[in-house]
């Protein structure tokens, strides 16, 4: 690891002071000694050059001047007197001093500083007093932009560079420069070598190609074409001329074309003579009037020009296609169906061993796999405008809470499916809020924390494989899992002597009625937010997850599908029918043996590694004939309040399952969600655990009458 | 491969500074004190592009430029001077030493590889 470069600097300055002052005593015996006056302005030189460059203005600033004096010593303007050696004596001094004040030492005296630099000056006469160093060259270009050239605007230049004949005895290499144009925008490069003498002649080290460049880009003339490369090779004749071209469209007619219009010609007549004819760069290079090169870098400018146009044109007629969202619904419900059918196909070709077939269903299988994509694609919708909407929200609320509040958006253009933005709005307006209120201080408090007055919220958005996780950070308080555990146990929610994990307990705030605010505010405190934010994220197939530590701020995550038309199942069989139970709420599966099923007196509750987990049999829920087998299993899943078991006869495995609505006739039908088409061509119905759960346990509490 | 670019400055703290900033990046530096050992280091060890201030002992950057140019082993590799110096004579006299560009001290790490990326493709 690099020591830091400031203490380098530190220890450097001191021994170059040092130095300093020993060739200053030397000067004061042998005052016309060009060396030693060269070796003290080289010590001044470096101690104001790397002071500037770590920090240390002060210094630099005062250096600068004992520099200048130095300089005029050199070459010879002024001489070297007693009195200079004695100011510039102390002037050592006040450097060391400034470095020392930046250790944390006393602050030196700034007048004594500025009585030196008067002396100095007045010692110096004001001979001479050359502008202030620190200016870059580079960084200083890109303002003297050509101003009546209108930045945002694509304008296409010509450009014919032509570099010194010497440039490669400079160490630059023009292959460079052209490749920097060429990333400024569409650009067509051609290099000119008529002026490559015969090989005789050849100085090997010389450069005789100039190439001509048409260019198109929105940059400006003088912005960052020429900083470092045609400044510094523009000794030789010119280097570089740029003008504007003109573009014109072709809206004449061409004399042929009028021709036929008028009926005189048919069109075979006019091609005809016009294959005879030369086209007129041809003509010219046969005439001996223009080299070839030329010709082509005009042609080249042509056809840049055209291909502006043509996709010019395109990009107008294809940006806006504005289509009804129920239309490309269609559109991915067709797909699903043709993912379903495919997987048929695949499955059939794959049964009758046929290579030709396998080979055609390979090939659908890649086609439709592409279309399913691009059909998804289609739907995506960048989240960043659902973003802007909460940039004023947050300074509104900050404002009328009296807070300094700053909204940081990360990921904007991460795209999500349409469907899945709309509805995420209300959750993520309800987090932004409570992030607002209850996690960022009031600046005072904020203050003696010793946390900047303006906190921060940051949402972001990135892709992490088939899901999208959305982030919101704040810089503020924390969640006091203390207060938390005591208000959940106050509730009766807990037992106060049970120990809960960190993610256990801060789960809690998502239970229906919680709020540990102390003061309610109309903006957020009621207990009534966390729990229906949970649900709609649910509702997406979702997921919500926190992460806080006191004082220190909060991240909530949540965790979506990038589409809703398409979730990862797992199938599993309960006699002849067919069931899939989305994955993310699958926690593991586990087998329900006679042995256990004897154990726990008919009270369908099942011990999983000394946990009792309560399980529905899907078997009686949905009145399945037929016997169950010896031994069956049960899929844990933790969707709702805590872990439920479904108990089936046999899991299948992982399925990616295209959603089918199931229609009107089925619409009251809550405990499925949506139904699939298998390889096989049947039917699995897809389980809405969270509405199950929910019924079973009102027909268990007596409720409800199914 | 990793291109290899020399640093030459009597400064301890900017050789560091550039080094740490050109290593970080991915270059390979070689460090030089003066423009005298600079000169010997690239004979030994040709180099893909040169840093150098201006302002040495023993041999200072302008006669380094012009030893290098005049040399064979790395007539044409770009050679970039560090410089406080603003005057315009100065960056004249690099630049008829042969200097492809300058950098004129205080500058941002970011600034010099922006440079490096330039001229070393």
């Amino acid at each position: 690891m690099m020591q830091n470069p400031r203490i380098t600097y530190k220890e450097e300055a001191i021994e170059l002071l040092a130095e300093l002052e020993g060739s200053l005593l030397e000067l004061e015996e042998n005052p016309g000694d060009s060396e030693i006056i060269g070796r003290a302005f080289r010590c001044l030189h470096t101690i104001k050059g790397s002071g500037s460059m770590f920090g240390f203005d002060d210094i630099a600033t005062f250096t600068h001047e004992v520099e200048t004096t130095f300089d005029l010593i050199r070459e010879g303007k002024i001489a070297v007197t007693a009195e200079l050696i004695g100011i510039t004596l102390s002037a050592c001094d006040h450097i060391r001093s400034l470095l020392e004040a930046s250790d944390g030492g006393a602050a030196p005296d700034k007048e004594h500083g500025e009585s030196l630099i008067a002396s100095l000056k007045k010692l110096t006469g004001n001979i001479a007093d050359p502008p202030p160093a620190g200016s870059s060259e580079y960084m200083d270009e890109p303002e003297q932009k050509a101003s009546d050239i209108p930045e945002a605007s694509d304008i296409s230049y010509r450009i014919r560079f032509r570099p010194d004949r010497h440039i490669l005895t400079t160490g630059f290499n023009p292959i460079l420069l052209l490749n920097e144009l060429r990333g400024l925008g569409p650009c067509k490069v051609v290099a000119q070598i008529n002026e490559i003498p015969p090989l005789d002649e050849i100085d090997p080290e010389a450069c005789y190609t100039y190439w001509d460049v048409v260019l198109t880009t929105n940059h400006g003339a003088n912005e960052d074409v020429c900083t470092i490369t045609v400044d510094i090779i523009d000794d030789g004749e010119g280097a570089d001329e740029e003008e504007p071209v003109e573009v014109r469209l072709p809206n004449h007619k061409k004399l042929g074309e009028i021709l036929v219009e008028k009926g005189d010609l048919t069109p075979d007549d006019v091609n005809g003579a016009l294959s005879a004819q030369k086209p007129i760069g041809q003509l010219l290079m046969e005439a001996g009037v223009v080299d070839p090169g030329l010709i082509e870098s005009a042609c080249a400018e042509q056809e840049h020009i055209k291909e502006l146009h043509r996709t010019r044109q395109a990009n107008e007629t294809i940006s806006t296609v504005r289509v009804p969202a129920d239309r490309l619904d269609t559109l991915v419900n067709l797909v699903g169906e043709l993912v379903t059918v495919q997987a048929r196909l695949s499955q059939m070709a794959a049964l009758q061993n046929q290579p030709e077939i396998i080979a055609i269903a390979e090939e659908v299988e890649r086609l439709t796999e592409n279309l399913r994509d691009n059909a998804m694609n289609i739907r995506m919708v960048p989240i960043g405008t659902t973003f802007n909407k909460f940039k004023r929200m947050v300074r509104d609320l900050a404002e009328e809470l009296g807070k300094n509040v700053v909204l940081e958006t990360v990921g904007a253009e991460t795209e999500l499916d349409k469907t899945v933005i709309e509805r995420l709005n209300d959750p993520l307006i309800h987090l932004i809020r409570n992030s607002v209120d209850h996690g960022i201080e009031e600046p005072d408090i904020r203050e003696a924390k010793g946390k900047p007055r303006h906190g921060t919220v940051r949402i972001s958005a990135t892709h992490s494989g088939a899901f999208v996780l959305i982030r919101i950070t704040d810089d503020g308080a924390g969640l006091d899992r203390e207060a938390i555990h005591n208000k959940a146990v106050a509730k009766g929610l807990i037992s106060p002597d049970v120990e809960f994990s960190e993610k256990d307990i801060f789960a809690l705030i998502f239970t229906p009625g919680f709020s540990t605010a102390e003061k309610l505010t109309n903006i957020s405190g009621r207990g009534v937010g966390m729990d229906v934010v949970k649900r709609n994220i649910e509702a997406l197939r979702g997921s919500i997850e926190i992460e806080s530590r006191k004082g220190a701020g909060t991240v909530i995550t949540l965790k979506l599908p990038l589409t809703l038309a398409i979730i990862d199942g797992l199938l599993v069989k309960v006699g002849e029918g067919q069931f899939v139970i989305p994955l993310p709420i699958v926690q593991e599966c586990v087998e329900l043996t006679p042995v256990e099923k004897a154990g726990s007196n008919g009270r369908d509750l099942a011990h999983v590694r000394g946990e009792i987990v309560p399980y529905i049999r899907l078997r009686e829920r949905f009145l399945i004939k037929g016997q169950a087998p010896q031994i069956e299993q049960i899929i844990i899943t933790g969707a709702c309040t805590g872990k439920v078991g479904l108990v089936v006869d046999q899991v299948i495995g992982e399925r990616q399952t295209v959603i089918k609505n199931l229609g009107k006739l089925f619409q009251y039908v809550e405990d499925i969600s949506g139904a699939t088409i298998l390889g096989d061509g049947k039917v699995a119905l897809i389980l809405d655990v969270p509405k199950l759960v929910e019924a079973e346990v009102e027909v268990a509490q007596g409720t409800c009458i199914h | 491969m990793a291109k290899t670019i020399m640093t030459a400055d009597d400064s301890t703290s900017v050789r560091q500074m550039v080094s740490f900033t050109l290593r970080e990046a991915g270059y390979q530096v070689v460090e030089a004190v003066d423009g005298k050992d600079a000169l010997s280091k690239i004979k030994s060890t040709p180099v893909h592009m040169l840093i150098t201030d201006l302002n040495m002992p023993n041999l200072d950057g302008i006669g380094l430029i012009r030893n290098i140019r005049a040399g064979s082993t790395c007539k044409f590799i770009p050679i970039i001077m560090l410089t406080t110096e603003s005057q315009a004579e100065k960056k004249m006299a690099g630049k008829a030493a042969g200097a492809t560009g300058w950098i004129v001290k205080p500058f941002k790490p970011d600034q010099l590889l922006a440079v490096v990326k330039k001229v070393l493709g």
